[in-house]
């Protein structure tokens, strides 16, 4: 076994690999950007080496230097994690020539999975099932268009270096072919450096079921299959682990494939081989196609450790150092079933928009399996994935498991940014998700109810305007009142709600459209003569109402007057931190309401900004490759007269 | 030392005590509720679609949220003018802004224009003289047409009138009491020295101005046509008189500008006394409502009423065994030390010695005063008067007139005679005097102030050789005792602000701690006693 290791990553993924590696006694060396310094997996590593700037190709995409840190520290083997360097072939070469071992596939291995056509090509040759599609290196658009409507549509146009969703577009419609073929091609450039896409048959109603692979080089086993169809714009949102509705057939025909995919290409380390799964008549042994093989540990690894007992990063290390598979197939062994949520600092309701932010607060319940690279005060920055953590429960059926983890999610408390904490308590409480009825589809399908089920209730307002207005903490809960109550505003940015406050601990709060009285009776919350789960939490970000349904009110400063109102739709603000692609107008252009200003891309995704009205551009206060927080002024019009 | 109620709370006499105390109360309440309402719905319908707060909203938005306000006059002039000044026309109180006590004085624009009345003045100074002797920085919204003219014989001239307001703010000023003006409406004439005296001013935009001739008058006297906004208004004060510091863009952002310039003052609390943590009573405060007799003539241990008031229920009673109608003792009211002076009778000799006594006792030791005034005087008859009474009651009133330790005044029940100063009446100048609603005060009681009416008619009829029937006697007697009984109560005592308002005896408690609290913000000086007559 190794006696230090370097990981070449950050986040959770970097503080789940050291966990590991303290238990098993491998010392660890993080390495980190400027963003990074006060990083959770910074503080958690026996070292840590200082790599470059904040974006990632200026610190964790430098093979160089971080083969250097490795090489300083005396580490002898590098794990790559997700992401980052983990499936580039050429990191795994230079790793390799610099004496150091890479804890993971060989670069044969990632590149025969790397590219999507020859995938699935030599897949076809080992026997397992792949979706019809086009996946040739003619990509002229005409001739592409021309094989999806040879495929016939739905069609799926997919980046052939991607992964995550990036480049992937849907057409139902042969007239919209052209212009998604476009915008995927421009997107995986951006995103990989290469805008090359395939063509693939869309599969109705669509299971994403993966199998968990191990090799060590000769032979491979699976670890059984997770189940990732609750997606929403093929983001992953809650994982589970075994699938609902798997037979014993299915699986064993769907493991049987994924382990000769495996050893097909002669497999090493932690793998996944993706399925998509026809979920329109049940699971059925002929309705599964190969998609992708992702050849490193999976976001969502933490399940299948969950069902089967096994520490996969344990065992990355231990046949990374040269120790034969760790189990044989019969084995290994499912006990229960856990799922997987990923909580994100984002902003539901603007769309899911990445947020940033420093977490005021932030706490767990201890009731379930938390994988954080955050700590409380610490910044979610626009440099990388706003993840801020993954919850993952286990129990023994499937009911018990998302109960817990409903549960988990109600008593998580993040503040200081918004998060999609209330669209993931709102997912578990889905009917058809709880009846096991998933496909990838589900959450756009319903995507209105789940927002609107997320939606802040107003007693949990009521309980933030007690909050704000100071009278949750400790020791003050309201004074004595004399023959007339006082009744005063409590403003927040962007509302306010007038408080009468009766006596110690009872207050009356008129939020506007409802009146709520508020008791704290035996160290308790009570909002109209009910007992609440809520708890109020003050910070330096505002008050944040935990509990379900969460409420975020920001303190309002009453002295900061505008002097001159803002321009109103004159002005075009950033919706979110990001990076400014392009410019398309000048100061003195007319635009028109609907055209394009500018192009901002935020977490590797492209969003068209728009002109709000007819005007002339008056003032361009944004130039392309500029770094943007969320607010920020970018195009300025005239006013109108 | 823990006080043990003998109290029944299940017999039929509490029942009836509890049942007429809180009709009293219900009257009381419907007092102060008219007056919070101020000039009525169609008065503040208008006052609010001119872009202001409701003047107690002004008040709400001024202090921290759920901070307790101590409420001063809030039945001013009840029943006075013919019922034209609810209130007084302003708002008086303690409240809190960023932890620190302030007196807030706000006019009540709804109620003529908040215009001074004889009680609006009353009401006024007696709150700058609370903040005066409580060190407590005054906060003044102004909103006000200035002196009520029809009444301008009984505002302006005398000593005690308009004028006082600003000679306060500069003595107050000049004692280091800071004093902030919001100007949220009309600031005229004499009115606009508030401002002007002010250590730091706040106008809002369009809506406060401060001049000392309208628009009307400047036209009549120079023929200058000026709108109130050129005249005086908020960017004029700001940006070229100098007359006011800051400009707020309405009332929501001026009163955030006064909690500021609060926050900005840079005082602390002087540390008098040893706080301890606050605890309960042990008996429940609620219970004085049926504890308390409803009749003021049925005695009763003040004891029940002592532990329902102090921490813990715990008292140290200081000379338990001698002149028992006065009971002393040391506790606790929400951490803070207090000595009770407390009636349980009338006052005899023995006990005036002992309440001279036990004031000298706190004074030297710095302990703030609570008189628990339940008196119908001081023991009369010849005995009484040989062994030299009044002699001793001097010496008590004495004590209690001269001390420096703050003096809390809760009138319990009846206040007649020279009890009241013993008792530290509002000739004393207790920082606080609060009534309870079913309080009487007068010179003595109706009956007896009719009796002795009588007894001189009835001489003189007798020595002229007359002769007077007991039914015209009880004719005779019949508008005294009327007039004394609505003397005597506590709404016509407070509409003319002989105590500082009724409160509910129930927060007797609370009362007394923020009453003991603002005191404390002063530093407590020494006493030099004057000569008691030995």
């Amino acid at each position: 076994m190794f006696s230090k290791i370097l990981i070449a990553n950050r986040g959770e993924i970097a503080c789940r690999i050291i966990d590991s590696c303290n238990r098993m006694g491998v010392a660890t060396v993080a390495v980190f950007s400027d963003a990074d310094r006060a990083a959770r997996h910074v503080a958690m590593a026996d070292e840590a080496i200082h790599i470059g700037g904040p974006a990632p190709a200026e610190s964790y995409l430098m093979a160089d230097r971080i083969i250097a840190a490795a090489r300083d520290t005396g580490a002898e083997a590098i794990h790559p994690g997700y992401g980052f360097l983990s499936e580039n072939p050429d990191f795994v070469d230079a790793v390799e020539a610099a004496g150091l071992v890479f804890i993971g596939p060989s670069a044969k291995a990632i590149r025969a999975m790397g590219l999507k056509d020859a995938a699935k090509a030599l897949m076809e040759e080992a026997g397992v099932p792949v979706v019809p599609g086009y996946h040739g290196s003619n990509q002229d658009p005409a001739h592409l268009a021309q094989q999806a409507d040879d495929i016939g549509y739905p069609v799926l146009i997919k980046a052939v270096a991607g992964g995550g969703g990036k480049g992937m577009r849907r057409v139902d419609d042969p007239r919209d072919f052209a212009d998604a073929l476009a915008s995927a091609q421009s997107e995986a450039k951006n995103a990989f450096g290469n805008p090359d896409v395939l063509i693939e048959k869309y599969v109705l109603q669509p299971r994403h079921i993966e199998v968990q692979v191990f090799g060590d080089g000769h032979r491979a086993v699976h670890l059984f299959e997770r189940d990732c169809s609750l997606q929403r714009r093929h983001q992953k949102v809650i994982e589970e682990a075994p699938a609902p509705g798997m037979t014993a057939e299915m699986r064993k025909t769907m493991g049987a494939a994924a382990v000769r995919a495996a050893e097909a290409i002669g497999y090493k380390g932690a793998g996944t081989i993706e399925f998509i799964v026809d979920g329109s008549d049940g699971l059925r042994s002929d309705g599964f196609w190969f998609m992708e093989m992702n050849t490193r540990l999976q976001v969502e690894h933490p399940v299948t450790e969950l069902i089967t007992g096994v520490d996969l990063v344990e065992w990355q290390l231990r046949v990374a150092a040269g120790e034969p598979l760790p189990a044989r197939q019969e084995d290994l062994t499912i006990t229960g079933h856990a799922f997987e949520a990923r909580l994100y600092a984002e902003d539901v309701p603007a769309g899911f928009l990445p947020a940033t932010g420093r977490l005021a607060h932030l706490q767990f319940p201890p009731s379930a399996r938390i994988e954080t690279g955050i700590r409380q005060g610490d910044t979610i920055s626009p440099w990388y994935d706003p993840m801020i953590a993954k919850v993952v429960t286990h129990g023994a059926t499937r009911a018990i498991a998302l109960r817990a983890l409903e549960s988990a999610l109600v008593d998580t408390e993040v503040a200081g940014s918004v998060t999609n904490v209330d669209f993931l308590i709102a997912l578990t409480r889905h009917d058809g998700f709880r009846k096991g009825e998933v496909d990838t589809g589900l959450i756009g399908r319903d995507l209105d109810d789940l927002i609107a089920a997320a939606e802040p209730d107003p007693r949990a307002r009521a309980l933030a305007v007690i909050g704000l207005a100071g009278l949750a903490d400790a020791d003050v809960k309201g004074g004595a009142t004399m023959w007339q109550p006082l009744r005063r505003t409590i403003a927040w940015e962007g509302g306010q709600a007038m408080l009468e406050v009766l006596g110690p601990g009872a207050a009356r709060v008129d939020l506007g459209d409802s009146i709520h009285e508020v008791r704290w009776q035996g160290d308790r919350w009570w909002v109209d003569d009910a007992l609440r789960r809520n708890r109020i939490v003050s910070h330096d970000a505002g008050i944040s109402v935990f509990g379900g349904r969460t409420v975020h009110l920001t303190r309002h400063d009453p002295l900061a007057r505008d002097a001159a109102s803002a321009g109103g739709d004159a002005l075009t603000l950033s919706p979110m931190p990001g990076l400014v692609k392009a410019v398309h107008v000048s100061a003195g252009q007319d635009v028109k309401a609907g055209d394009r200003l500018t192009v901002l891309e935020a977490m590797k995704m492209e969003h068209s900004l728009t002109a709000a009205r007819d005007g002339t551009v008056a003032e361009v206060l944004a130039q392309a490759g500029d770094q943007v927080e969320a607010g920020a002024p970018l195009i300025r019009l005239e006013e109108e007269d | 030392m823990k006080l043990k109620s003998q109290a029944l709370t299940n017999s039929d006499a509490y029942r009836a005590n509890r049942q007429a105390h809180l009709a009293l109360l219900d009257t009381a309440r419907q007092a102060a509720q008219a007056a919070a309402a101020g000039g009525g719905a169609k008065a503040m319908d208008r006052h609010v679609s001119r872009g202001k707060m409701p003047p107690r909203e002004r008040v709400a938005n001024l202090l921290d949220p759920g901070s307790p306000f101590l409420e001063i006059g809030a039945t001013a002039a009840h029943d006075m003018y013919d019922g034209a000044a609810p209130g007084a026309g302003v708002i008086a109180g303690i409240g809190r802004v960023h932890g620190q006590d302030v007196m807030v004085v706000a006019n009540d624009a709804t109620v003529k224009g908040g215009t001074y009345y004889p009680m609006t003045v009353k009401k006024h100074l007696r709150a700058q003289e609370i903040a005066e002797e409580c060190h407590l920085p005054c906060v003044y919204l102004v909103d006000s047409g200035g002196a009520n003219l029809p009444n301008q014989d009984e505002v302006f001239p005398d000593r005690d009138h308009f004028g006082r307001i600003f000679y306060n703010q500069a003595r107050m000023s000049a004692k280091g009491i800071p004093q902030i003006a919001v100007v949220m409406g009309s600031c005229t004439a004499g009115g606009a020295y508030v401002p002007a005296m002010s250590d730091v001013t706040i106008i809002v935009r369009d809506q406060g101005t401060i001049f000392l001739a309208g628009p009307p008058l400047v036209k009549a006297a120079t023929g200058e046509v000026v709108s109130s906004e050129d005249l005086g208004g908020g960017d004029v004060h700001t940006r070229l008189s100098g007359v006011a510091d800051y400009l707020a863009e309405d009332d929501a952002h001026a009163l955030a500008q006064a909690r500021r310039a609060i926050a900005n003052l840079n005082r602390r609390m002087p540390d008098s006394v040893v706080w301890q943590s606050s605890e309960d009573p042990a008996y429940d405060p609620d219970e004085i409502l049926g504890v308390v007799p409803a009749d003021l003539r049925t005695p009763y241990d003040i004891r029940e009423v002592i532990a329902r008031t102090v921490d813990g229920s715990r008292f140290d009673e200081f000379k338990a065994r001698f002149g028992e109608t006065l009971v002393t003792g040391f506790a606790h009211v929400q951490g803070c030390p207090v000595g009770i002076v407390a009636n349980n009778g009338v006052l005899f000799s023995e006990a005036a010695q002992k309440g001279a006594h036990f004031v000298e006792l706190c004074s030297q030791r710095g302990i703030p005063l609570v008189f628990l005034q339940n008196i119908t005087g001081f023991m009369v008859g010849r005995k009484y008067e040989n062994e030299g009474i009044a002699r001793h009651g001097a010496k008590m009133v004495t004590a209690v007139a001269t001390t420096n330790v703050p003096k809390i005044t809760m009138l319990v029940g009846g206040s007649f005679g020279a009890g009241n100063y013993g008792m530290s009446g509002r000739a004393y100048s207790p920082r606080f005097l609060w009534t309870w609603p079913n309080s009487r005060i007068s010179v003595m009681g109706g009956e007896q102030a009719a009796g002795v009416l009588a007894t001189v008619k009835r001489d003189g009829i007798e020595r002229q050789g007359g002769s007077w029937s007991p039914e015209e006697e009880a004719e005779f007697k019949r508008p005294t005792i009327e007039m004394f009984q609505r003397q005597s109560h506590p709404l016509y005592a407070s509409a003319r602000l002989w105590d500082d308002g009724i409160i509910d005896p129930r927060q007797t408690r609370d009362v007394l701690s923020l009453s003991l609290r603002a005191s404390l913000n002063a530093p407590i000086e020494p006493t030099r006693f004057g000569i008691f007559r030995m």
